[in-house]
């Protein structure tokens, strides 16, 4: 691997970060993931970026209604159990046309630990995709910048409502020995 | 409880400036419509819950503006937890009315759960607001309009309306026309850029 590609894979939420600073992202909402953590550090400590954070998903999607009606782009970071939560709230993106870029952190799928995590997990991808969105895997670190950038394309340019879910396997598995 | 939602809304949003105005789904948006249908005005007509983060997304987005999130109490209480995202980040631009007839308006007049004494100014207020307030007189209905138009936010008010039933008075329906028009009347060419 080209030592480029290998600091890409090292660091992957800083390409997500630079992804996002490209498509002039100004709007960052979440609740928090573990997986997400870094990407989040990054996101409140540019300037160029309001970090929100929310007390469930949903309330990210009405969040970037309001920051399109005022001609800025937003992004959702979540992770997949918040997926559940969004499903009517997801009527003000799909039938406005407001562009919606969710970033979804995966549990329940590779080695989980928790199992009241699985069910939600398991359904996420189908749910978002019977909700109107487009969704995207990503496994690989080393294609994380390239994926965040389709998906964000998608959403930015053709008003679209467009989900990465990245995978279990890919933050690494969580589990009751973590030392904090 | 005297106000009437019809009056409160018509007073708030008459020579209104450059306010721009989210309107909660139901009543709320109908009254709005009924006050004069208006394209700096986006009415939801779903995602209950949401009319309180739009403002904030469109506070964030547009910090010269000031921007008023009117809706009702049913559709607050579906996203009261957006207060708090709203408290962690304070926006001065917005303020919120909830046109409080402690029903479900829409859906055969059910009592809410301010007919059982929840306080939604307190749960405001406990999230940091600059202001929150419950509004009860018409004599206060000036104070409100001074807040929404100029003081430091984010405010919220609790206006107690009776419960009436109305004729219907209905905003255009099609979000993505309501969008473009919102869009291009605050963004001008920038909104097809």
């Amino acid at each position: 691997m080209p030592a480029k590609q290998r600091v890409a894979a090292n660091d992957w939420p800083r390409e997500i970060h630079r992804v996002l600073r490209a498509n002039a992202v100004r709007q960052v909402s979440y609740v928090p993931d573990a997986g997400h953590a870094r990407l989040i550090e990054l996101c409140q400590s540019d300037r160029g970026m309001a970090a929100v954070v929310l007390t469930t998903e949903e309330e990210g999607i009405g969040l970037a209604a309001g920051a399109w009606l005022g001609g800025e782009r937003s992004v959702l970071l979540m992770q997949s159990s918040g997926v559940g939560n969004c499903v009517n709230t997801m009527t003000l993106a799909t039938h406005c046309g407001i562009p919606l870029l969710m970033l979804v952190t995966m549990r329940g799928e590779w080695g989980e630990f928790n199992p009241w995590q699985v069910p939600m997990g398991q359904s996420s991808q189908a749910a978002l995709a019977l909700s109107g969105a487009r969704t995207f895997r990503l496994e690989r670190p080393e294609e994380a910048a390239a994926t965040v950038e389709a998906a964000a394309r998608l959403a930015y340019n053709a008003n679209a409502v467009a989900a990465v879910l990245i995978a279990q396997r890919m933050i690494g598995t969580k589990t009751f020995e973590d030392k904090r | 409880m005297n106000l009437r939602r019809r009056e409160v809304v018509k007073a708030l949003l008459e020579r209104r400036g450059e306010l721009l105005v989210v309107a909660g789904l139901g009543s709320s948006a109908w009254d709005c419509a009924a006050a004069g249908d208006d394209p700096l005005t986006f009415p939801l007509w779903g995602a209950m819950g949401a009319a309180c983060p739009v403002g904030l997304g469109l506070a964030l987005a547009q910090p010269s503006r000031r921007v008023l999130v009117v809706t009702g109490d049913g559709e607050m209480l579906m996203g009261l937890g957006s207060l708090a995202t709203i408290g962690a980040r304070r926006p001065d631009n917005l303020a919120i009315v909830v046109l409080d007839n402690e029903r479900y308006g829409e859906t055969g007049m059910q009592q809410t759960h301010t007919a059982h004494g929840v306080d939604l100014a307190a749960v405001a207020a406990a999230c940091g607001f600059a202001e929150a307030r419950i509004v009860r007189k018409s004599a206060q209905i000036a104070l409100v309009r001074a807040g929404i138009h100029g003081e430091r936010g984010p405010l919220f008010y609790q206006v107690k309306v009776k419960a009436e039933h109305l004729p219907l008075v209905l905003p255009p329906r099609d979000g993505a026309w309501l969008k473009h028009r919102f869009r291009h009347a605050l963004l001008g060419e920038k909104a097809t850029s």
